[in-house]
């Protein structure tokens, strides 16, 4: 009874922590890149498009380059592609950003299902499985380091979900103690103070918005190549969306970013979790749990989630 | 506003020359601002059927064929109902220059409704009382979906997209498990409800196959535009979408009119449930989401939040709708291709703006509020000017 207990706990517990990194991986990229944009003044609702274009890119570049990191750098590309759309139109030209948004989100749908259809619906193939990098010594630790059945080894991943992480501490150091930091939060809250100041609005928030495209591609492509191990059409199930919540909720700090980014990847797995723990519910109410717990965390904290000033707003020199 | 935003566009040329051509620019801007965008579209779409190697003579034709030729006409009018429902309360919230982009959840979560009490209401109460009874009960459902973003709106100002997308996620998901679980009809082990007999349903227009949820959805239009232009109600409206505080000092119950104008798109959002499940397909099973406002958003654009105005856009959209289902198939392309058509439409619109603007050719499609920030858009290109 006491080693049944044990290995339940094992279980449970592993792959809760394993479950909501695979999950919340992908948000946390795509979050963290609408947290640099938004910080920027730059509300872009076309993530889920370009996420897909990620995805779409980096499958393509994994399977034809047989080579994850050829499957990253795709998947950057074509969100930095997307961007240049949103650069171009929304920071440039100024036009609305909710519109260009959704237009991102709907060709991209649209596109990447209908290429993806066009060139693989009879075959589907599935890329082979990332290759993951342990840590030495904590994937010896006694519960949560070891495998079950082979699976879920939580301090064995990909190597490029270290680097998210990694990239996540430098990001909060950018923002907190650099000048790029500054200029980005600047663009953001006070831009006519920023032009004043002798720098240019447009190409910091051309930078900020190339940078989300980057971040949200590569989201796309960990979605793609280590969560799904292929590309379905609209893979991505409103993750796009979801990111934004989260980089609003985390009110732009990186650090929160990633906290929320992986409970949300834990809501997102629950359903394997609680088949573990021996609970059927329907895969619907579990679906329901995550967008729920974003409501309520709305409704109890709204006050608290802040947004820049000058948030979706393009512009304009001399304006007032 | 109007009088504020022209001049302060920068423009040099003299204001009597203006007045004098304004009225022949206006139609070529009408024109060229509401046509152009989707012709381009096409012309981009057919590109990319070429360069994936299907005719694009072939596609466009098969959607002629398959959504306007020999009485296929009358399958485009029939997706027009729910289309143009929608189409009337996004039109309501956008004018409020407010996001209600929940209109999935809403929907769905209305037809679960429809079909899982309207195959016992048909039976037990007149026909036509049953209609009724179904329409307002799809409109309240959906209605009240969007309570909750309304009042984290009016209270705390909270970005209403992010919460409607939520709340059309877990509206989706809850019509998954009505579907499954109260109105799953228990003589198949599919995950459906019971089918409504065909002569229970939405009686045709006499004459033709299209049933009359049509009329309802123009009668709605009709009177949407006759609300939100010679009411009191839609200038208020009005104002508020043009600058919240502002309307807040002419005495504007700002708080009120969001969550009245929320449950109005929500309310029409939810007729479309109706007129689509009593209409035309008497059942819903899980999984089912045709997504209609999503396709539905460009063209409440293209049509300058004008509800009369968005008519023909719909007409042509429910041709290609029709149309482009089944020439998808006839070149083995997904269906899915009408997403990127759409797109195209909504990022050539916004193209075609800008060179409107530079134009100075009048009026734009979006609402006050919403243009103010394109207006603005140029301090750069002013300055030169």
């Amino acid at each position: 009874m006491i080693l049944a207990s044990q290995v339940w706990t094992q279980i449970f517990w592993t792959s809760a922590l394993a479950g909501g990194l695979v999950a919340g991986v992908p948000i946390m990229f795509t979050a963290l890149g609408e947290s640099i944009s938004e910080r920027a003044g730059v509300l872009n609702i076309g993530l889920e498009g370009m996420m897909l274009a990620g995805a779409y890119c980096g499958f393509l570049g994994a399977y034809y380059g047989h080579n994850q990191w050829l499957g990253y750098l795709a998947g950057i590309g074509a969100g930095v592609l997307a961007s240049l759309v949103m650069v171009v139109l929304c920071v440039w030209l100024g036009l609305d950003q909710i519109v260009v948004g959704i237009a991102i989100t709907l060709a991209g749908e649209g596109l990447t299902s209908v290429l993806y259809q066009n060139r693989f619906s009879s075959s589907q193939p599935q890329l082979p499985n990332v290759p993951s990098a342990a840590i030495p010594g904590l994937d010896r630790i006694p519960v949560l380091g070891k495998p079950i059945n082979g699976q879920f080894p939580l301090f064995a991943q990909p190597l490029i979900v270290y680097l998210g992480l990694g990239f996540a501490l430098l990001l909060t150091w950018i923002f907190r103690y650099t000048n790029v930091g500054l200029n980005l939060r600047a663009a953001g809250e006070r831009p006519d103070a920023l032009d004043a100041a002798g720098i240019s609005v447009v190409s910091t928030r051309s930078y900020a918005v190339l940078a989300t495209g980057a971040l949200t591609g590569l989201g796309g492509a960990y979605l793609a190549l280590a969560g799904a191990g292929g590309f379905q059409p609209f893979i991505t199930q409103g993750q796009g969306y979801m990111a934004i919540v989260i980089a609003m909720l985390a009110r732009g700090r990186p650090i929160a970013v990633v906290a929320f980014s992986l409970m949300f990847g834990v809501a997102l797995s629950l359903s394997t979790l609680l088949q573990i723990a021996g609970i059927n519910l329907a895969p619907e109410v579990v679906n329901i749990i995550p967008f729920a717990a974003i409501i309520v965390a709305l409704v109890l904290f709204a006050r608290r989630a802040y947004l820049p000033p000058a948030l979706a707003l393009p512009y304009v020199r001399g304006a007032r | 506003m109007s009088s504020e935003s022209t001049t302060g566009g920068g423009i040099a040329a003299p204001r009597a020359r203006r007045m004098r051509s304004l009225r022949a620019e206006r139609l070529v801007d009408v024109v060229i601002r509401s046509v152009g965008p989707v012709l381009l579209a096409l012309g981009a779409g057919a590109l990319l059927l070429f360069a994936l190697g299907r005719d694009p003579v072939t596609f466009y034709r098969a959607v002629w064929d398959g959504g306007v030729a020999s009485g296929a006409w009358q399958d485009s009018a029939i997706s027009m109902a729910p289309f143009l429902l929608i189409a009337a309360g996004l039109t309501v919230i956008f004018r409020a220059n407010i996001w209600n982009l929940g209109y999935n959840g809403q929907f769905l979560l209305g037809a679960a409704l429809v079909s899982g009490y309207g195959s016992s209401l048909v039976e037990h109460v007149p026909l036509w009382l049953a209609f009724v009874l179904l329409f307002l009960l799809s409109g309240a459902v959906a209605g009240a979906w969007t309570i909750v973003p309304a009042i984290l709106k009016a209270r705390f100002g909270t970005n209403e997209i992010i919460t409607t997308l939520m709340m059309s996620f877990i509206g989706i998901d809850l019509a998954s498990i009505l579907i499954k679980g109260p109105f799953h009809d228990p003589t198949t082990p599919l995950p459906q409800t019971a089918v409504i007999p065909f002569d229970k349903m939405l009686p045709p227009i006499p004459g033709t196959r299209i049933h009359i949820g049509l009329l309802v959805a123009f009668a709605a239009v009709i009177v949407v535009h006759y609300v939100l232009t010679r009411t009191s109600w839609g200038l208020r409206l009005q104002i508020m979408g043009a600058n919240p505080k502002a309307a807040g000092h002419f005495g504007v119950s700002v708080r009120r009119l969001i969550v009245v104008s929320f449950f109005a798109s929500g309310f029409l959002v939810g007729l479309a449930a109706t007129a689509d499940i009593m209409g035309l397909w008497g059942y819903i099973r899980t999984g089912w989401n045709p997504a209609y406002g999503d396709t539905i958003i460009p063209f409440v654009f293209l049509a300058r939040l004008n509800a009369l105005a968005v008519v023909p856009f719909i007409a042509f959209f429910a041709v290609v709708y029709t149309g482009g289902d089944l020439a998808a198939q006839q070149v083995n392309l997904s269906s899915d291709f009408l997403y990127v058509l759409v797109g195209l439409i909504l990022l050539f619109m916004t193209v075609i703006e800008y060179f409107g603007r530079r134009r100075d050719l009048g009026a734009s499609y979006l609402s006050p509020g919403l243009r103010q920030s394109l207006l603005s858009g140029f301090g750069r290109r002013k300055a030169s000017e």
